[in-house]
């Protein structure tokens, strides 16, 4: 259609000898791509191999229980979501009510949370030895045998529905700006009350945001680690580290890890249906007209909705960790050790943010000078690693590298005589390739958007001013893309510092960040001395809402 | 005068095996500003990236000041070419402010050169007081003119502009063309403009040239494209009227339904044939006093006058562009009578 009106690598390269390293260009999407299906397609030939009495043990003892325990906790914390983030979407976004501006942003907040911070901090609070039940007990004067269970499946339901909901909120709000009030007219227009509009037609057009928000929180429910090894929920990233760490059987480890991957490939197939249809059904954000007030009991109640979720999903958990931080702190903390995790996080982060962007600064760029259909395709490939649990990818990356390693020493060995024992393992390698393949989506959208704006005019109106070549990326593209990038990098940074499964199970002897020193301390039920690394991923996490606040104020 | 500053000779430009311009030529005098004229897909702003350097020719040449810059074998790169270009979409550089975008290919002046020089066109567009704003914050008649002055600032020996209105409304459309003609005939800028807005070729450019499936039809003066169009497609896409079917009397005169018309036949025709003759609106007059009558089939109201559709007895339709005030019903018989200036006549089409 508009083939002719972009100017394309190949003509470029064509052109002028100056543009003929372009040619390799072309190739950065495929490896990418490579990158993140080389992990999938190890850990699902897993299923190929013989496995011998594994699957039999497997069936014998895990495998029933880790299909129900992940089916109800799936059906749960998508109900659970599903319900507030629509909820508290739609009053936002429809209604006037007591402090609605301020939670319009507020109810993010929680996305700064790691879900295996708040469940450490629920289990601490909640607990039968935590200060609510033990206030209670002195209270009450009971034993307090009615006191719900927060360890059992409802308990990590409810903190998972917490640290996720937001992601259904932030959907279904845009869905809702954009259509919600004029949908509500026509629906009464059509002599249906306000009840019947939301359930018959608001809702149903919202539909594509709402299943995309559910999917992605899907996603993260099977992808998470910490939370569930928190609360010794066994689901299938528990039993993959187990199965690796406990019972040192890798073949164990990658057999559940393909039964995972088998289901997170339904869920992405579904995902991105959602997202084609979101994509086709966008509606132009209609002037927005009046909200309806509601004023009295019934503004109150809303109020108290939205502020009792903004309570127990962050302001109470923060408050809990300040506590214990604090109280760490004066029981003589050892700074230095807390400095030390602290400085391999940033630094991981960081390098991982750097190679990250790189990669896919270079990817985009590909993807605009050589725009067909195989490289698109390649450029989706590759940004579907986000949907791969960490403790599947860890196994995927980790197996072809031990593959390797052993060629490596064995070539060593034969032609040099040299015994170089382990060569790749033991660096950062496969730990930083674990990222890239999770990481690249999240980076993909920020710099690509960047990318859309330098149209293809942009370049022809500088060639035809006389700056081109080297000076054109210099003094127009670079400007342009700068602040994708550069939010790009900070969302890579924070969400590798959260990053739990990937780096317990690949990291290098020595490399303990903040996020295993919490797992380790959590497993150990020494709350307090989470408290302070915790508070330190949390501030972190505050970074991206920021940023995400900024952009949809624009 | 009389330099030739652009000449196309030839040209040919294909898309694997689909040609988009085929045998294209066009000659263009120095301070002359030409147009190139055309429905959508007829190639025409192929032919301006062509001139412009971002398109390979595939046969033919293209002559810059007499120097070949574009043939098969030669393709001088748009930066090298001393070519302005305002793009259809603007394309102005997000990042940087007004005095930024303008001043940005003036690379090779001195710090103090450039500002004086983009002081300058801050004037000649009008822009001086936004100078320090961002494009974003411009509305579209603004950043069109930001978009000419950035490429008019290294002084181009040919400025391009693509469907430079195109994303305008229409009242600002008007007035932004007759600016631009204004500022391009003061600054003796030769230019080339691509449109397919007749009313905005007519306003703009000295010459046109009007396109249709990649070939020149015509490249001529509105005055002759109107009057003495060169072929059916081109009668039939500038301005408005309806072929009629006539009779060859003699080789100077023609018979139709309404009379005789006067003129010189352009083809080898005996007495008897069979011709087509276009009629314009304005050929047409209402007159009262008229033996001949004519049925309105529809009307439109234009402000000034009234163009009504009508039918003969014969069954032709025809158009007439009457003064407002006589304002007939649909269905009435109206008087009419014929005064051609320009006979307009075709060989009938071989069906």
């Amino acid at each position: 259609m508009f083939n002719h009106n972009v100017f394309s690598g190949e003509k470029l390269a064509a052109l002028s000898p100056r543009y003929r390293f372009l040619t390799f260009w072309r190739l950065v999407p495929f490896i990418a791509a490579a990158l993140v299906l080389a992990p999938v397609a190890v850990v699902v030939s897993s299923l190929l191999a013989p496995a011998g009495d594994i699957w039999r043990h497997l069936l014998e003892t895990t495998l029933p229980d880790l299909l129900v325990n992940t089916f109800w906790l799936a059906a749960g914390v998508i109900s659970g979501t599903a319900v507030i983030g629509i909820g508290l979407a739609w009053f936002i976004s429809v209604y006037e009510f007591p402090g609605r501006r301020f939670f319009a942003w507020a109810l993010l907040l929680p996305m700064a949370m790691p879900a295996y911070v708040t469940a450490f901090v629920a289990l601490g609070l909640f607990d039968f030895t935590g200060p609510v039940q033990t206030a209670l007990r002195a209270w009450l004067d009971s034993d307090l045998s009615w006191f719900p269970d927060i360890r059992g499946r409802a308990g990590v339901i409810l903190v998972m529905t917490l640290a996720f909901y937001p992601y259904v909120y932030l959907l279904a709000k845009n869905a809702f700006l954009s259509q919600g009030k004029r949908s509500l007219e026509v629906a009464q227009s059509l002599g249906l009350n306000k009840i019947q509009g939301f359930f018959k037609v608001a809702l149903p057009m919202a539909r594509p945001w709402i299943a995309g928000g559910l999917m992605l929180v899907l996603m993260e429910t099977l992808a998470d680690f910490g939370t569930v090894a928190v609360f010794n929920y066994n689901t299938f990233t528990t039993a993959i580290y187990k199965a690796w760490f406990s019972m040192f059987s890798l073949q164990a480890a990658s057999q559940l890890a393909s039964l995972l991957i088998i289901i997170v490939f339904v869920v992405i197939v579904l995902e991105q249906q959602f997202r084609s249809r979101m994509r086709y059904a966008e509606s132009k954000r209609s002037a927005r007209g009046q909200r309806i007030t509601l004023s009295g009991w019934r503004g109150g109640l809303v109020s108290g909705f939205m502020f009792s979720v903004l309570f127990l999903a962050f302001l109470l958990p923060v408050l809990q960790l300040s506590y214990w931080a604090v109280d760490s702190l004066t029981h003589d903390y050892d700074f230095s050790r807390y400095l030390d995790f602290l400085w391999r996080s940033l630094s991981l982060s960081g390098m991982a943010a750097l190679l990250i962007c790189t990669l896919v600064t270079a990817m985009v760029y590909a993807a605009r000078r050589y725009p067909n259909a195989a490289t698109r395709n390649a450029v989706r490939v590759a940004t579907i690693g986000y949907a791969l649990p960490g403790a599947v990818l860890a196994i995927g990356v980790y197996l072809p590298l031990t593959w390797l390693d052993a060629q490596l020493s064995e070539l060593a060995l034969n032609w040099f005589q040299i015994d170089t024992g382990q060569i790749l393992q033991g660096t950062l390698i496969a730990m930083l390739v674990a990222y890239i393949i999770r990481f690249m989506a999240v980076s993909h959208y920020p710099i690509d958007s960047a990318m859309q704006r330098i149209t293809p005019s942009i370049d022809e109106a500088a060639m035809s001013l006389s700056v081109h070549g080297w000076a054109m990326i210099k003094k127009v593209h670079v400007p342009i893309l700068k602040p994708g990038i550069f939010t790009a990098a900070a969302l890579v940074f924070v969400d590798v510092m959260k990053e739990m499964p990937i780096t317990l199970m690949t990291r290098p002897f020595g490399w303990d960040t903040l996020a295993v020193r919490i797992y380790e301390m959590t497993s150990e039920g020494q709350w307090e001395q989470a408290a302070f690394p915790a508070v330190t991923l949390v501030l972190a996490g505050l970074i991206p809402i920021f940023l995400l606040m900024r952009q949809t104020e624009k | 005068m009389g330099n030739v500053l652009l000449q196309l000779n030839h040209v040919h430009q294909a898309y694997g095996s689909q040609a988009v311009i085929q045998d294209l030529s066009l000659t263009l005098q120095q301070g002359q500003i030409g147009c190139l004229l055309g429905p959508s897909g007829c190639g025409k702003t192929t032919a301006l990236r062509c001139i412009a350097g971002f398109e390979p020719v595939s046969d033919g040449e293209i002559l810059l000041n007499g120097v070949c810059v574009s043939n098969p074998k030669v393709l001088v790169p748009p930066e090298r070419r001393r070519i302005g270009m305002v793009f259809q979409d603007y394309a102005l550089f997000p990042h940087l402010d007004v005095a930024a975008n303008i001043g940005f290919g003036l690379h090779q002046l001195t710090k103090n050169e450039r500002e004086q020089r983009v002081e300058e066109l801050l004037h000649v567009v009008h822009l001086a007081t936004v100078a320090k704003k961002y494009p974003h914050e411009l509305s579209g008649g603004q950043q069109q003119r930001v978009a000419l002055a950035r490429a008019l600032a290294p002084k181009p020996e040919l400025l391009l502009l693509d469907e430079p209105f195109s994303n305008l409304d229409v009242s600002l459309r008007e007035r932004l063309s007759m600016e631009v003609r204004e500022i391009l005939k003061h600054q003796k800028i030769t230019a080339i403009l691509v449109t397919h807005d007749q009313a905005e070729a007519f306003a703009i450019a000295d010459e046109i040239g009007v396109m249709s499936h990649g070939a020149m039809q015509q490249w001529d003066t509105a005055f002759n494209l109107y009057h003495r169009p060169a072929n059916r497609f081109v009668a039939d896409f500038i301005g408005q009227g309806a072929f009629i079917t006539g009779k060859v009397r003699n080789s100077r005169q023609i018979e139709i339904e309404l009379g005789v018309i006067d003129g010189e036949i352009p083809f080898r025709c005996a007495a008897g044939d069979i011709v087509e003759v276009l009629l314009r609106p304005d050929d047409i007059i209402h007159d009262d006093a008229s033996p001949l009558q004519a049925i309105i089939i529809s009307k439109t109201f234009r402000g000034a006058e009234i163009l009504y559709t009508l039918r003969l007895a014969g069954g032709a339709w025809i158009l007439a562009l009457v003064p407002s005030h006589h304002n007939h019903q649909v269905g009435e018989k109206i008087g009419i009578r014929l005064e051609t200036h320009h006979l307009v006549v075709f060989p009938q089409p071989i069906l």
